[in-house]
């Protein structure tokens, strides 16, 4: 009997009227962890000597889950799947692990991530490339890329992520499941190895909706540890799943959802939109009104250069602390400029050190004014313009990157410029710092497909209903990811 | 130096030690020897960590900046000022840059030199955290993280100062105000207070307040005593006239104030200054100072060194002088204070202070606050000399007794078997006899031959100095005139 394709309310029952323990499912969880380690090299540690805790009436009591390692996790090696911190084991938990671990969450791996989050494919991790279940030559995305391989996999029924651009949204889209990064400081980042930290969100990554707000209901709340979290006690993300929706306002972007606005498109992308344009149908039949606006291109084009400038100057920041000096393997040198230089020019990829260059290139007195502050100027237009949208609507919905992952092989291939702007559109989501959902919508060529939901701050309750509401009206809810070639 | 006038500008670095905690972390605040035990993860920057604002360290120092007459922003912000060095865990040091406004801009500054009332210019008051303590030994160096994120109040002056002494005279004037608002103890000692100098030279004949006639500035970097700031400046003052004497021309550099050559060492050029890429502290979200807020923290402003020595002068009589004295250090002042909360009278309360207790705390190198002697305890020795139980000499022996044995002082008292004779009865006989002794003497006095103090003397070692001497003296006359 398997297990760990259910949702977690299924497993609760099942714990609750005792037809399974909660060390038979971390039994299995581990089991399956190998398994998928095999095939999508999805975890930098596998706690082996985890085991079953207490049922309890927390939902979450005694079901496995998966951490992503740049959670700060007490006594368990957190590497953020990164060479400077490869050895580094914290003595202190992160306050999300802290929470589920008050609830009776069974902790049995730490997925692998882009180094630090930094990175949309998931190849730039010290262990290596995660690759997607449903076909090992595509990428996951990234940066929760191990998250949303085991989630896929049906290795337990959820996994942690972390959200600066959209780190769980477009993996979860990927492998054909959910990711819900709240509103920002609704988690506190207390313990989350920090990347561009006011994009940077917690979150989870789960096979369908009332999972996803599960989870988090047990994650939130105000934490004296970090000055950006904020009182949630008054919303219940379980309970505000309903599934009523009718009158709900939707709104999506003219420019960057309709084909005509993409000449060169190729077949995925059409059939991607396609297959947008009928979830919005899926919607209307569901009796909320989906309203087609049109946004400045000026503003839509500038999301990916703010996002890199604020992320790249942000991080080139937030890592400045790893030196090698406290922690980290120590670098070799004579004085102690050598030996940051050593620690740091061993321990981080290429990638990244790409974006310390951009960073502090932004940072610089003589540019900072034209990039830096030029990009939170634009930040803000952009995000003044989506919340003067959400005084009208709901929520928007978008298609979630161009269509199903990509190969491996193609990511060095020249892309098309036009698809920019919808490729990294979810950022305006962290820009705001605004709820949003993916969830699965179909499949394109064979391979999962998403569509995002997004909503104005503080409105969770709102996003994942017409999430939870629409998942109901499709068909790929719950699915474990199949090796389709 | 009467051709050239220096301009002299300080950087004030005082940490603030009266928090309960850290300025961003919930270690705890207060001075260690023994290394690396006041440390949260926080301070040590390891992952995943987040700066929590002390809200006590935010209200003195916008207490600060009222006090120095500046202008208090609307909204509370923190910048990030990225560097990397060994003792910056972070890699930065959250701190407050000009824009958007720290704790205070724009104030003003009074202080006294030589009884001449003189004004700097403050240009900004920001709180930031300090670094932590770097130990180098020959081939190590040791880190200790207790300094690690202590608040920091940092007061930057405009070049309103003019000397060696003026400076020092200020630096004074800053510590006695942080010491008296309960900001900081303000102990060099304990490396609490360091600061950067900044010196130009201009021709002194030329108008100071047209910033063209400036000449180059120097800025001389860890001047960590008012010591080191006095010698610095006139090294500096010397080393610039010198160049300028030469027909050569002052660069625009960083130096360093090296204490054991007592000289100030070239560090870098205006070319290689160091480009901090500040940015505003994404983790800690701007906040609004309300005027509420405001309001209560000014009305909380405790009395400062000058209200008291006014009070002093103006309600107790004291001299300046002594005024000053008492006013200089707080922990003094607090002493004194209490001293009359307790009955004690203001003068004789000062006198005591200025002439015995300060002396004896310099003799012995303590502080005030270590002195066994409370003020409870010197009020209660006034009241026995008031009330003639003792004589004024012998409270001076009790003092030292009570200081040195740890007793209170009617303990003391006893022990030594000291209570004034100030009964009749007891020393009425003493002096018939002692006349009686020298009847030859009182021909002597008769005659106009000063014998009086002798007889004085005689019952005084009777009774090993405790007959009362006003008694003694009134006797003494009465058995005379009686003969």
């Amino acid at each position: 009997m398997r297990y760990m394709d259910k949702t977690i309310e299924e497993l609760h029952e099942l714990l609750v009227k005792g037809e399974v323990t909660s060390d038979e499912l971390v039994k299995e969880s581990l089991e399956k962890s190998y398994e998928v380690q095999e095939k999508c090299n999805a975890f930098v540690t596998i706690l082996d000597d985890a085991k079953g805790g207490e049922v309890t009436d927390n939902l979450l009591s005694g079901i496995p889950y998966g951490v992503k390692d740049n959670y700060s996790t007490k006594g368990i090696l957190s590497t953020g799947s990164s060479n400077t911190l490869k050895d580094y084991v914290p003595f202190f938990n992160a306050t999300a692990i802290e929470k589920l671990n008050k609830a009776g969450a069974i902790k049995v791996n730490k997925t692998a991530l882009d180094e630090f989050g930094m990175g949309g494919t998931g190849t730039t991790g010290h262990t290596g490339v995660q690759k997607n279940p449903w076909d090992t030559t595509r990428i996951c995305a990234g940066s929760s890329s191990g998250s949303a391989a085991a989630v896929a996999s049906g290795v337990y029924p959820y996994a942690l992520g972390s959200d600066t651009g959209d780190s769980i949204r477009k993996p979860a889209a990927y492998c054909g499941i959910v990711g819900y990064k709240p509103t920002y400081g609704m988690i506190s980042r207390y313990g989350l190895f920090p990347f561009a930290s006011s994009l940077d969100h917690c979150g989870v990554l789960t096979r369908n909706v009332r999972d996803a707000a599960i989870v988090v209901d047990n994650m939130k709340g105000i934490d004296p540890n970090d000055m950006t979290s904020w009182d949630s006690s008054n919303i219940n993300l379980l309970k505000s799943c309903t599934g009523e929706v009718n009158g709900k306002k939707l709104f999506y972007v003219k420019e960057l959802c309709n084909i005509e606005n993409y000449p060169n498109a190729d077949q995925n992308l059409k059939v991607h939109l396609e297959n947008f344009h009928k979830t919005i149908e899926i919607c209307k039949s569901l009796g909320m009104e989906v309203e087609e606006v049109s946004v400045d291109r000026n503003l839509l084009n500038a999301v990916y250069s703010v996002y890199r400038v604020i992320h790249s100057a942000e991080a080139s920041s937030n890592m400045s602390n790893l030196t090698g000096i406290i922690f980290g393997p120590r670098g070799e040198g004579s004085n102690y400029i050598e030996m940051i230089k050593d620690h740091r020019t061993k321990g981080f990829s290429p990638l990244i050190k790409r974006r310390f260059v951009i960073g502090s290139y932004v940072l610089q007195k003589e540019n900072q004014e034209r990039y830096f502050k030029n990009a939170q100027r634009a930040r803000r237009l952009i995000v003044d313009k989506w919340k003067e949208l959400y005084k009208t609507y709901d929520a928007e919905i978008s298609p979630v990157g161009l269509g199903p992952a990509p190969k491996f092989s193609d990511l060095n291939k020249k892309y098309d410029i036009n698809t920019t702007a919808l490729d990294e559109h979810l950022q305006v989501g962290n820009f705001g710092g605004f709820p949003s959902i993916t969830i699965s919508n179909g499949f394109v060529d064979n391979l999962p497909v998403g569509i995002c939901i997004t909503g104005n701050c503080y409105m969770d309750e709102n996003v994942l209903n017409i999430a939870y509401a629409l998942e109901n009206a499709m068909e790929y809810k719950g699915q474990i990811a199949k090796e389709v070639k | 130096m009467t051709k050239y006038k220096a301009l002299i500008g300080l950087e004030m670095h005082c940490e603030v030690s009266e928090t309960k905690t850290k300025v961003f972390s919930a270690a705890e605040n207060s001075y260690k020897e023994t290394p690396n035990c006041n440390v949260s993860p926080v301070d040590m920057a390891f992952p995943g960590t987040l700066p929590v604002v002390n809200k006590e360290a935010v209200r003195m120092a916008l207490m600060a900046s009222m006090i120095l007459k500046c202008s208090q922003p609307e909204y509370f912000y923190f910048e990030r000022k990225n560097y990397y060095y060994p003792d910056l865990p972070k890699g930065f040091q959250t701190t407050q840059e000009t824009k958007p406004i720290p704790s205070g801009i724009y104030g003003e500054v009074e202080y006294e030199l030589d009884g001449e009332i003189k004004k700097v210019r403050v240009n900004n008051l920001h709180l930031e955290e300090d670094a932590a303590s770097l130990d180098h030994y020959s081939r190590t160096s040791n880190i200790d993280y207790n300094r690690a994120g202590v608040p920091l109040l940092e007061l930057v002056t405009e070049p309103d100062l003019h000397s060696a002494d003026e400076a020092v005279a200020f630096l004074e004037h800053m510590r006695s105000i942080y010491q008296y608002a309960g900001i900081s103890e303000a102990d060099s000692k304990k490396g609490q207070i360091r600061c950067d100098v900044n010196i130009s030279l201009m021709d002194a004949s030329k108008d100071e307040k047209d910033s063209s006639n400036w000449g180059t500035r120097t800025e001389i970097k860890n001047v960590n005593s008012f010591g080191g700031v006095r010698d610095a400046i006139n090294y500096e003052i010397e080393r610039q006239t010198e160049i300028l004497e030469n027909g050569g021309v002052v660069e625009q550099e960083t130096r360093r104030w090296d204490e054991e050559s007592g000289t100030t060492i070239y560090m870098r050029s205006k070319v290689d200054a160091i480009d901090y890429k500040y940015f505003v502290e994404p983790n800690i979200p701007k906040f609004k100072i309300s005027q509420e807020w405001l309001d209560e923290i000014r009305a909380s402003i405790p009395e400062l060194a000058m209200d008291r020595k006014k009070k002093y002068i103006e309600e107790y009589g004291l001299s300046d002088y002594d005024a000053k004295i008492i006013v200089k250090d707080k922990k003094i002042s607090d002493y004194y204070e209490e001293a009359i909360v307790a009955g004690g009278n203001p003068k004789g309360a000062a006198n005591w202070l200025t002439s015995i207790i300060l002396g004896h705390l310099n003799k012995t190198e303590i502080e005030i606050t270590d002195l066994y002697l409370t003020p409870t305890m010197l009020v209660e020795l006034m009241k026995m000399v008031e009330d003639g139980k003792i004589s004024s000499k012998q409270s001076k022996d009790v003092f030292y007794k009570v200081c040195e044995e740890k007793k209170e002082p009617k303990a003391v008292v006893k022990a030594l078997g000291i209570t004034k004779i100030s009964d009749e009865n007891i020393l009425r006989p003493m002096v018939i006899e002692v006349l009686e002794a020298h009847l030859d003497l009182i021909e002597e006095h008769r005659k106009g031959r000063n014998v009086f103090d002798f007889f004085v003397g005689q019952i005084m070692k009777q009774t090993r100095g405790q007959a009362d001497p006003t008694l003694t003296a009134k006797l003494l006359n009465e058995e005379i005139s009686k003969r």
